[in-house]
């Protein structure tokens, strides 16, 4: 069996101090080596705020694109896919081409890049 | 020079030059805030060397160079502060900080690019409309965030903390800083043109607020239009929005009084008209529909020249009016377009064959927060002497009117008609 775990939790309005944030992505790395050491880790990522989001839908054959995240509650989340897009012009291209699209809404959501240790990207 | 004609020049020389130095920026930088800052410096510096120095033969270019070289400088001491920083990333931006063209001559198209570029990454569909108003009027146009969020009647910091989420969100999201794609183009025009016309409206229909700035915003919108209509000349829906501004402007004296009510465009004084104004619009919507590619903002042009042209309401081609309206519910139907095109045939055909449209709009219900629905059928009845039903739409359009200016007017209605009702109720039989 193959499940998906989605992490919810509550937004900080404001970046949390660095030893906070440093202590967490440790554990988060743990946990990831954890799961790799089991060759039960598949794909995982840490995804920027919401207030980063964007929603696709397509009605009638148009992509109508909105900001924000996705916020209907009778809809469930139904899948998902993990891609590489040059910017996010090209994202919404994809997420239009989602059969999902017609009937219901994807949203968008940049993977987080986690900081490394000495401050820069990844 | 004088400090005080060095700052009236800076001053002209930031509405008309910021947009064009921060565009170049953000594209070598890639980063809205460090451009910003810097082209704010080199503002700063032509009013500290100006007065002294003279006014360099070309102030633009100075400008963009002396922006460049404060970019430089503070990425160099951003560097200082964040020692791992890699500097070959570092070496790589300052050398493209560089490369840029002071010439405006040599360089004209890449600046043009760059602006249209800022246009439509500024207008993104993934960023909420409130966001792409403010970031257009602050990025492009030479608002500060003071002045927008007085126009728009927002607290300061509610609107820097917008700006400061759409830039985030252009960043962190991948919006692209670029001229869209020909297959995304048509619709992401659709999208920049929204944005400056609704820029524009605020600036024109809302009469309460500071009058200075809320001018400011459509003339801010107008200057903009033209920019886009220079980066990209074949689209006539630019001219049409272009047009359709103008001659909406050039009302703008005549549509409020001495007491500063709202004066309705039958009762405007119309030698207080801008005719200039109108005259470039005219030529502009003329120009724009011997293309042969109409679009909605070129037929609300059309509507807006047939109304400049009238000496009087009375003398307007109402029953022209009409059939344009017509032409637009075909290209984008909504129970607006109908309101209106119900209003001009109330006006071609008589005030009964207009309610019975407006009925109709009523009975979808669709409109029913829209004060203009009321208020239009409340003047339809008021021409029909139908005192009591009027009063009760005035009412209506008075409960849901946003706008004080409006609200005064609706209120002398509803006073008069109100009269009319009783006046007919006392009546002995």
């Amino acid at each position: 069996m193959q499940y998906v775990l989605l992490i919810y939790g509550q937004e900080p309005s404001e970046a949390a101090p660095g030893d906070l944030m440093a202590a967490e992505y440790q554990e988060y790395g743990a946990f990831t080596d954890f799961l790799r050491e089991r060759s039960a880790m598949l794909a995982g990522e840490a995804l920027e705020p919401t207030s980063t989001a964007t929603t696709v839908r397509v009605v009638d054959g148009k992509t109508l694109t909105t900001d924000g995240p996705f916020a209907e509650t009778k809809e469930a989340l139904g899948g998902f896919y993990l891609v590489e897009a040059a910017d996010l012009d090209e994202a919404i291209r994809f997420a239009a081409m989602i059969p999902g699209a017609r009937r219901g809404s994807i949203e968008i959501r940049p993977v987080f890049t986690v900081p490394s240790a000495d401050g820069t990207g990844r | 020079m004088s400090s005080g004609a060095a700052h009236a020049l800076v001053d002209r020389l930031f509405r008309e030059e910021q947009g064009r130095a921060v565009a170049t920026l953000i594209r070598v930088l890639g980063d809205f805030d460090l451009a910003e800052e810097a082209v704010q410096d080199a503002f700063i510096a032509a009013l500290e060397t100006w007065p002294a120095r003279g006014v360099p033969d070309n102030p633009g270019a100075w400008i963009t160079t002396t922006a460049r070289n404060r970019a430089i400088d503070r990425l160099r001491r951003r560097s200082r502060l964040t020692e791992k920083i890699e500097a070959l990333g570092r070496e790589a931006t300052e050398s493209a900080l560089q490369s840029i063209e002071p010439e405006p001559a040599e360089d004209a198209m890449h600046i043009a690019d760059d602006r249209l570029r800022l246009i439509f990454t500024c207008c993104h569909p993934a960023l909420a409309m409130d966001a792409r108003v403010a970031l257009t009027l602050r990025t492009l146009g030479g608002l500060t965030t003071p002045e927008i969020a007085r126009a728009f009647l927002l607290p300061e910091p509610t609107l820097a903390q917008r700006l400061v989420r759409a830039k985030r969100k252009i960043r962190a999201a991948g919006i692209p800083y670029r001229v869209p794609p020909p297959e995304l183009l048509a619709e992401r025009l659709d999208g920049v043109l929204h944005v400056l016309y609704l820029v524009f409206n605020e600036g024109y229909s809302a009469t309460s607020g500071d009058s200075l700035v809320r001018r400011e915003l459509s003339a801010e919108a107008i200057r903009l239009t033209r920019v886009v209509d220079q980066l990209l000349p074949t689209e006539p829906e630019v001219l049409g929005l272009l047009s359709l501004m103008l001659l909406h402007d050039a009302r703008r004296e005549a549509r409020v009084g001495p007491d500063g009510a709202l004066v309705l465009l039958e009762d405007q004084d119309r030698t207080r008209w801008n005719r200039d104004t109108i005259v470039e619009g005219h030529s502009l919507i003329r120009r724009a529909l011997e293309r042969g590619r109409p679009g909605p903002y070129q037929v609300q042009a059309a509507i807006a020249a047939l109304h400049d042209d009238a000496a009087s309401a009375g003398d307007t081609d109402w029953a022209q009016i009409a059939d344009l309206y017509r032409a637009l519910r075909a290209m984008t139907p909504s129970a607006v377009v109908e309101l209106n095109l119900a209003a001009a045939v109330a006006m071609a055909d008589g005030p009964a064959v207009g309610l019975a449209m407006m009925d109709g709009i009523a009975a979808t219900c669709e409109l029913d927060r829209y004060p203009y629905l009321h208020a239009a059928r409340a003047d339809l009845l008021r021409r029909l002497r139908r005192w009591s039903e009027a009063e009760a739409a005035y009412r209506q359009a008075r409960a849901l009117t946003t706008n004080g200016a409006e609200r005064a007017f609706l209120e002398r209605r509803l006073r008069e008609v109100a009269a009319a009702a009783r006046a007919i109720d006392s009546r002995p039989n």
